[in-house]
């Protein structure tokens, strides 16, 4: 029952719909199949496999709203999960805000499913675990990792005609190679959509690289320094930032991109030139869902920051009628532009500065500025002329990623990424930029 | 780790709301029927009889229901109503020395069978790539027995409507005392926990959690400057009656400068003054960087002992089992061996606890079904203990476990998680006002704020909601933009004095991230008002544009 054909959810959706009584009634089926290995120690602690499918039907009566969900199938519990959601909507207060589901739209499908990927099997994430634990037994390191895989289907419809159906695969791996002794760490991430774009040996041994690297970091003075900060090491900073895109908070004077006397920073060039950011469900590279399920409005592809100018907010069905202007779907991915060079070239273009491989627990500190604080973590190293020299210990920087993109020295080729903690898929180059806020020193390896 | 859910919510500077709603929503009046105690122990029999004969050694069943109620509000609307509701069968085995685990929302007595099967065949997999076998330390069955939570008025039973007109209330009295823009969520928690395991345990638990949180934000248009305040309220282990104000658990702050609460919480009174901190803020004084002595409030302090003390004492993470997530820690067994680490002053008195009445970690047992217990990890500065499970237990020399281990779900398998950890109160008499006397040049800082630190535990930076200077003892005016810096045994070494019992109180997190896939945690830490000397204070005010 888990993965549905999108004639299954057709059917099932117009079942929902001839039960509601209401005035409108929405409905999301999501399905997953996802399974999982985590390692630590040089051996596999957990793995297992779960499967979950869900319906969400959401009613109104006028101004009233109720949602229920519920992940059985017969036609009793179709109707159930429709009365339940009438029941709450008849009890729930009038909400001044609410807005009626949107007209039928037209959804171009995107590219976001592979075979290969909804075919893994415990031993190919056995197998993905397998390869680290081996190669760190054999240098006297030691591994901790995790390997995920899904595949899944998403489906919404509305009273009004709305439908659409996709399946989407990916898979995501992130490992941490300690020296034994614990005087080195080194870390890798990898995701994809495809499984055959993935190779576990590759990214095993970049963390073992960057572990036997990172071995007797000295410590350098806490200051502002030219950095090579690699894509996880910008990916979370630039999430930060870019979730905050919203024009409602802009308008109402609490966001980064508004301005004094009640003006919002749409159209300003807040950052250097060379930034351009966009999202588009069709990327080759990070593709995603060609609607925001949220609205159900398809998206398109959107410039976000244009040549260094603010170019887009975000505005949601109630926000954009009331300034008289159209809603947008909500970014599903996240592509900056780069250049052909590798990291490598970055270096090597660089006379003195620090490489990042990540930083790590990003928290908000300002939002007015939104500045940021974090740490580097698992691979930092000082660079002069041209070549990494050596390891150097952590740092916390108090930084703003508004600064950070203003500060852009040199761009690298886009990498693809995804943060523990950013809802979007990411395609992000390494940048070199100067002036990097760092303000103390950490002894964490 | 504090996840970002809780920050997305407090934030609302930045993106959308996220709300950790998880399950199928149910109608009201269905929330109050528990499942009959007689199907939960023959559907827990089945599973125990299914890994058994399939050859596990060891099996434990944990039939979950878990109910929840969120109301948010934004300004003068209810932006949402959500009944949730999830259940379902988790089972844990040991077979050939590995674990095992397999879940499933299907109550009957075939699939709960099929999943104690599947967790044997996956201890079995996982037996073969394992270097260390599973050793459990012994704990006693104790039968058929219940525990709840000692609340008072079920929140289950109080109308949305009485419940969503306060959140209302409380909106309209932060507008009116200065706030721009408010939100106010409640949160509710049920969880009918049934424990059962071939040690002869049939634990049937009913755990009851409410929480508050208020956000105020002032805008200043002309100026275009914005500031917001959080509510002070605590998370709790209690029922609804923590919203039944009493004037006996209002306190007032060093120089009166808020007023705090115990065990109950006017949160009109609260939205109030977090309206007019908030415009207040966006006038206050930007605070010149540099040395002082810090003098932090319960409703601050515990966010620095759970990612300085908390963390650091997962013996999980001191082994390496969290080294590819949260991190590792400084906190080695090297250093616990010893017994002469100084992980702080003398007066640093740090207590693990799952048994303190109205607290987050109460709870009659764990989720490996270990009594609730009081325990040492700091003792006069020297680090003492840590936080174990039954499989960590004799690594720790522990004959015993210390009843750490939860899981979140019925569908998440239990691992080791932060007990309540709390600094004890001074022995001392000492109320925050005298405490503020002895400061020449201070910060007081009341409320959590931003908060960060490196995957080892050593540097940290902790922001807040309110501070003061303190000046040659007396508290002056309102400052901004601030925001310490210290290393986790410098900062412990740097605690001065803290008050007495009277000012001991708790506070906590609902949203305590760890794992891989990550689960969420509930934690409380209780402290009284405690000074720091010496402390890095930076100034976090950047420009931008």
């Amino acid at each position: 029952m888990t993965i549905l054909t999108q004639e299954q959810t057709k059917k099932l959706t117009d079942r929902l719909m001839a039960f509601s009584k209401a005035d409108e009634c929405i409905v999301t089926v999501n399905g997953s199949r996802t399974g999982n290995i985590r390692f630590a120690r040089n051996t596999v602690s957990t793995a297992g496999l779960s499967d979950d499918t869900s319906i969400s039907v959401q009613v109104a009566f006028g101004k009233r709203q109720g949602t229920a969900t519920i992940n059985e199938f017969d036609d009793k519990s179709l109707e159930k999960v429709v009365r339940r959601a009438e029941d709450l909507a008849r009890l729930a207060p009038e909400n001044p805000e609410f807005m009626p589901a949107v007209a039928k739209q037209a959804y171009k499908p995107s590219d976001t499913f592979s075979a290969r990927t909804a075919a893994i099997d415990p031993e190919f994430r056995a197998q993905a675990a397998a390869y680290a634990i081996e190669a760190c037994r054999k240098q006297n390191l030691v591994a901790a990792g995790f390997f995920t895989d899904r595949n899944q289907f998403s489906t919404i419809a509305n009273s009004n005609g709305v439908f659409g159906h996709q399946a989407q695969t990916g898979l995501d791996f992130t490992c941490t190679v300690r020296t034994a002794d614990g005087r080195g760490s080194g870390w890798v991430t990898r995701t994809a959509l495809d499984a055959g774009r993935f190779d576990a040996r590759e990214a095993a041994d970049v963390a073992i690289e960057k572990a036997l690297r990172s071995v007797d970091a000295k410590a350098i003075e806490p200051g502002r320094y030219t950095v090579i900060l690699e894509p996880a090491a910008t990916s979370e900073l630039l999430g930060y930032m870019l979730g905050g895109f919203d024009a409602r908070q802009a308008d109402e004077g609490r966001s980064f991109l508004s301005k004094k006397g009640g003006a919002t920073r749409l159209g300003d060039k807040l950052f250097d030139s060379q930034v351009n950011i966009w999202s588009d469900p069709w990327d080759k590279d990070v593709p995603v869902l060609p609607w925001d399920e949220q609205n159900m409005l398809p998206r398109e592809r959107r410039a976000l920051i244009k040549d260094g100018r603010v170019s887009a907010l975000d505005y949601s069905l109630y926000w954009a009628k009331k300034k008289g202007l159209n809603p947008t779907a909500g970014s599903g991915n996240i592509i900056m532009a780069g250049t052909n060079k590798s990291t490598a070239e970055l270096i090597a273009n660089t006379k003195k500065g620090v490489l990042v491989t990540r930083t790590w627990y990003i928290r908000m500190v300002d939002p007015q500025s939104v500045a940021l604080t974090g740490l580097t973590r698992d691979g930092t190293f000082y660079i002069e002329n041209g070549k990494i020299k050596y390891p150097v210990k952590n740092f916390r920087f108090n930084e703003s990623p508004v600064t950070m993109l203003n500060n852009i020295e040199e761009i690298g080729k886009p990498v693809i990424i995804s943060g523990d903690e950013v809802a979007y898929s990411m395609l992000i180059p390494p940048m070199k930029v100067r002036d990097f806020n760092f303000t103390s020193l950490s002894d964490a390896v | 780790m504090e996840r970002r859910t809780f920050l997305n919510i407090s934030g609302l500077a930045l993106g959308t709301m996220m709300l950790p709603v998880t399950g199928r929503a149910i109608a009201a009046d269905e929330l109050l029927a528990p499942m009959a105690t007689a199907f939960k122990k023959t559907l827990a029999d089945t599973a125990l009889g299914a890994a058994t004969k399939a050859g596990a050694s060891y099996c434990d069943v944990r039939i979950g229901r878990y109910l929840n109620q969120y109301i948010t509000t934004r300004d003068l609307n209810v932006e949402n109503v959500a009944n949730t509701e999830s259940a379902g069968v988790g089972v844990r085995v040991i077979c050939n020395g590995a674990y095992g685990f397999a879940a499933t929302n299907d109550m009957s007595p075939d699939a709960v069978a099929n999943a104690a099967r599947q967790a044997v065949a996956i201890a079995k997999a996982n037996a073969r790539l394992q270097s260390e076998p599973v050793q459990l330390a012994p704990v006693k069955g104790v039968g058929e027995v219940a525990w709840a939570t000692p609340f008072k008025k079920d929140w289950r039973a109080v109308p949305i409507k009485e419940k969503a007109e306060l959140l209302i209330a409380a909106n309209k009295a932060g507008m009116d005392g200065g706030a721009s823009f408010m939100q106010s969520i409640m949160f509710q928690v049920n969880q009918q926990k049934y424990f059962a395991s071939t040690d002869g345990s049939y634990i049937d638990q009913d755990v009851h959690r409410i929480w508050v949180p208020v956000y105020a934000t002032a805008v200043d248009t002309a100026s275009g400057k914005f500031r917001s305040r959080q509510g002070l309220s605590a998370p709790v282990g209690m029922g609804y009656e923590y919203l039944d104000a009493r004037p006996e658990d209002k306190i007032k702050a060093a120089g009166g400068v808020a007023t705090l609460y115990k065990q109950s919480y006017d949160v009109i009174e609260d939205a109030r003054a977090a309206g007019r901190d908030a415009k207040r803020k966006i006038t206050a004084k930007s605070v010149t960087p540099g040395k002082y002595d810090l003098v932090l409030s319960p409703e601050h302090l515990w966010l620095t002992i759970h990612e300085s003390v908390g963390h650091p004492t997962e013996l999980d993470r001191v082994l390496g089992y969290e080294a590819n997530y949260a991190g590792t820690s400084f906190a080695t067994i090297d250093k616990w061996e010893s017994k002469t680490f100084k992980y702080g002053s003398p007066n640093v008195n740090i207590v693990a606890d799952k048994t303190t009445p109205g607290s987050l970690g109460c709870v009659g047992f764990d989720d490996e079904g270990v009594k609730g217990k009081r325990w040492d990890i700091i003792r006069d500065g020297i680090l003492v203990n840590y936080q174990a499970t039954r499989d960590q237990a004799h690594i720790i020399g522990e004959k015993e476990s210390q009843g750490c281990s939860y899981a979140d779900s019925w569908s998440s398998v239990q691992f080791q998680r932060m007990p309540n950890v709390s600094l004890e109160a001074g022995k001392k008499k000492m109320t925050p006002d005298d405490m503020v006397k002895d400061v020449k040049k201070g910060i007081y800082i009341v409320g959590d704020g931003s908060f960060s630190i490196d995957q080892q535990r050593y540097n940290f930076q902790f922001g807040g909601q309110l501070f003061y200077e303190i000046n040659n003892g007396k508290i002056g005016a309102m400052l901004e933009d601030v925001a310490y810096q210290s290393n986790t045994q410098e900062f412990w070494n740097a605690c001065s004095a803290v008050c007495d019992d009277r000012d001991w109180r708790m506070n906590g997190s609902f949203f305590d991230g760890k794992g891989q896939p990550p689960q969420i945690s509930i934690v409380s830490h209780g402290a009284a008002t405690t000074r720091f000397n010496g402390i890095n204070v930076i100034n976090t005010a950047r420009k931008i544009g």
